[in-house]
């Protein structure tokens, strides 16, 4: 702190009260130094808080053993291309499932927004769906829909375990994507709908052109959240016998009691997640900026 | 190097020490510690003057819980590692009522650090890779794996391996019956893995795999039992590519394991170990053999 305060003194103390008075660095200039020392204490205080915590846990006991297990390079080399292609089929999986789940969670919140006594047997029916679907752990959902559907043997349903866990997956994220469609959908002001509605477009054409454009954009955050969320649950349809990535290294830490290949898929999920995490925020910010900048 | 006289007479009774302790060891039961004292007070135990054993949640026949009241009750003293768990302890000098029993996942198990069990008895099969992060006692049982599929499936008749390379098969993992199916059958579709023969049987039933590998044991519950309609193809031949030895599963190091194996020694050379297989584990009829 004390160095700081020095620096700060010693760089020019007149320039905040006189501006202009004195030939002096731009304050552009400035803010580039401070944001310098800040990167340097925050890289500095990181670096010894990881060094602390490494010590931390190298010197237990127990390390040389953990280590066996769990940071194994002979098992981690071994155990690598099982786990990156069950992870790729975990990105395909839940590549196919986040477009159907954006595009049927859109209809359902679409339905409930509908006003009138008309639509209310379309509104109950959503509204008990995704009160239904939101109320059942999801790991019972794949249980249930994988292996129940498939052994009532209907003519023309398929019984792949893929196709039911993906299915399952995108039944249970509509539910709760469309309550966040929702959200954004009753964020935006009611004078939009009735004036949309005044201009002589229907229920349906208000929604499509004037409501769902502006609430999308609101809770895009949101939307990325349950990405990120998704990017991880389609894991669970191994209990269905589907070899995705996590099952894969369960195989292999059940055959040689090794639990390297877990590590091995955790930074496979990492690579994805942290990234999509990023964009979420770097986004979010510059949402917030532009709304600001528009002064809403 | 120098050796002097008197330093080669040291070594050379060292060695004639060695060879005498070498001999000894012949003598003993197979994976038993002659330093390790099975004494009741000296034994290694988590819990003071308890065995604590750990098993699966739940617990199936034909191993443990055998006998319409007694499913998931290890307890009962049913089922063959149940009366061989039982047996041993009372080998050991507990009474009935000093066995505990504790339940684990597959995790807890093999995750390192203190256990709160003495031993896991679930049909571990012992390997070797298995053998370098915990202890296994020496074989208790040496089982085959079998093929359970439906009566009117069109493998249900198979007699060979390669009767096989098109069926869709299932297998739990972590067992032999998954190594086998993969390393010995290799058939052309992935075998699909589930947590439990359970998750095997309920896609068996949903139509998402034709045929199920289990050990021939395991094979008879699920088709008297689990699985209507359901047959016993066949039981395999031996495979070194997947051995099938039953061991009690312990703590890396735990010095329990030579008492343990020593119990067993006594129920090997008394014939009550074949007496539980021919009570909970053999069934009449022979199960015709899928040959390579």
């Amino acid at each position: 702190m004390a160095k700081r305060y020095g620096s700060a003194l010693t760089s020019s103390p007149n320039d905040l009260r006189s501006p202009g008075l004195w030939p002096t660095r731009r304050p552009r200039q400035r803010m580039r130094e401070e944001g310098a020392r800040s990167a340097l204490i925050a890289a500095a205080s990181t670096v010894v808080v990881i060094a602390l915590a490494l010590w931390w846990i190298l010197s237990s006991e127990a390390w040389p053993a953990v280590q066996k297990q769990f940071f194994n390079p002979t098992n981690f080399r071994e155990v690598w291309p099982d786990v990156a292609g069950g992870f790729w089929l975990d990105i395909r999986m839940f590549l196919v499932a986040e477009v159907l789940i954006l595009a049927f969670a859109l209809v359902l919140a679409m339905i409930r927004a509908l006003r009138g006594p008309a639509f209310f047997p379309l509104r109950a029916l959503v509204i008990v769906f995704i009160d239904l679907i939101r109320g059942i752990p999801i790991i019972l959902l794949i249980l249930v829909l994988g292996f129940g559907i498939p052994a009532l043997q209907l003519r023309g349903v398929p019984n792949s375990p893929l196709f039911w866990g993906v299915t399952t997956l995108v039944i249970s994220y509509s539910a709760y994507t469309a309550e966040v469609y929702r959200a954004g959908i009753e964020s935006v002001h009611e004078s939009q709908r009735m004036s949309a509605r005044s201009l002589g477009l229907t229920q349906v054409q208000a929604l499509r052109y004037v409501l769902v454009p502006q609430a999308i954009r609101n809770v895009i955050p949101a939307l990325l959240n349950g990405f990120v969320s998704l990017q991880k649950d389609v894991a669970l349809v191994f209990i269905l016998g589907v070899r995705e990535g996590v099952r894969e290294a369960q195989i292999y830490a059940a055959g040689t009691f090794n639990y390297t290949g877990y590590i091995a898929a955790t930074v496979l999920f990492l690579l994805v997640s942290v990234p999509v995490a990023r964009f979420t925020d770097w986004y979010t910010d510059r949402d917030r900026k532009r709304k600001q900048a528009v002064g809403v | 190097m120098l050796v002097s006289r008197s330093n080669l007479a040291r070594l050379i009774g060292l060695l004639m020490a060695l060879a005498l302790v070498a001999a000894a060891c012949g003598g003993e039961a197979e994976g038993v510690d002659p330093d390790v004292s099975c004494e009741f007070g000296d034994l290694n135990l988590v819990n003071p003057a308890v065995l604590t054993v750990a098993t699966g949640e739940p617990v199936f026949p034909p191993w443990m819980g055998v006998g319409d009241d007694n499913f998931d009750v290890p307890e009962s003293k049913t089922g063959f590692e149940g009366a061989l768990v039982y047996a041993l302890a009372a080998e050991l000098g507990f009474s009935d009522d000093q066995v505990v029993w504790e339940r684990t996942g597959f995790d807890e198990v093999i995750a390192p650090g203190p256990k709160n069990w003495d031993f896991n008895i679930q049909q571990y099969s012992i390997t070797e890779a298995r053998d370098q992060v915990v202890d296994f006692s020496v074989p208790y049982y040496t089982t085959r794996q079998a093929l359970v599929t439906f009566a009117t499936s069109q493998f249900a008749t198979a007699t060979s391996i390669d009767d096989l390379k098109d069926a869709k098969l299932g297998a739990a993992i972590g067992t032999t019956s998954l190594d086998f199916v993969e390393d010995v059958i290799k058939p052309n579709t992935e075998v699909a893995v589930y947590d439990e023969n359970v998750g095997a049987e309920a896609a068996m039933i949903a139509g998402q795999i034709e045929g199920l590998v289990v050990d021939l044991p395991t094979a008879y519950f699920v088709t008297a039992v689990q699985v209507a309609d359901s047959v016993i193809v066949g039981q395999f031949e031996e495979s070194a590519a997947a051995p099938d030895d039953y061991g009690m599963l312990f703590a890396e190091g735990n010095p329990l394991v030579s008492c343990i194996n020593a119990a067993l020694d006594v129920l090997i050379s008394d014939g009550k170990l074949q007496e539980f297989e021919d009570e909970w584990l053999t069934q009449d009829g022979a199960i015709p053999v899928i040959g390579g």
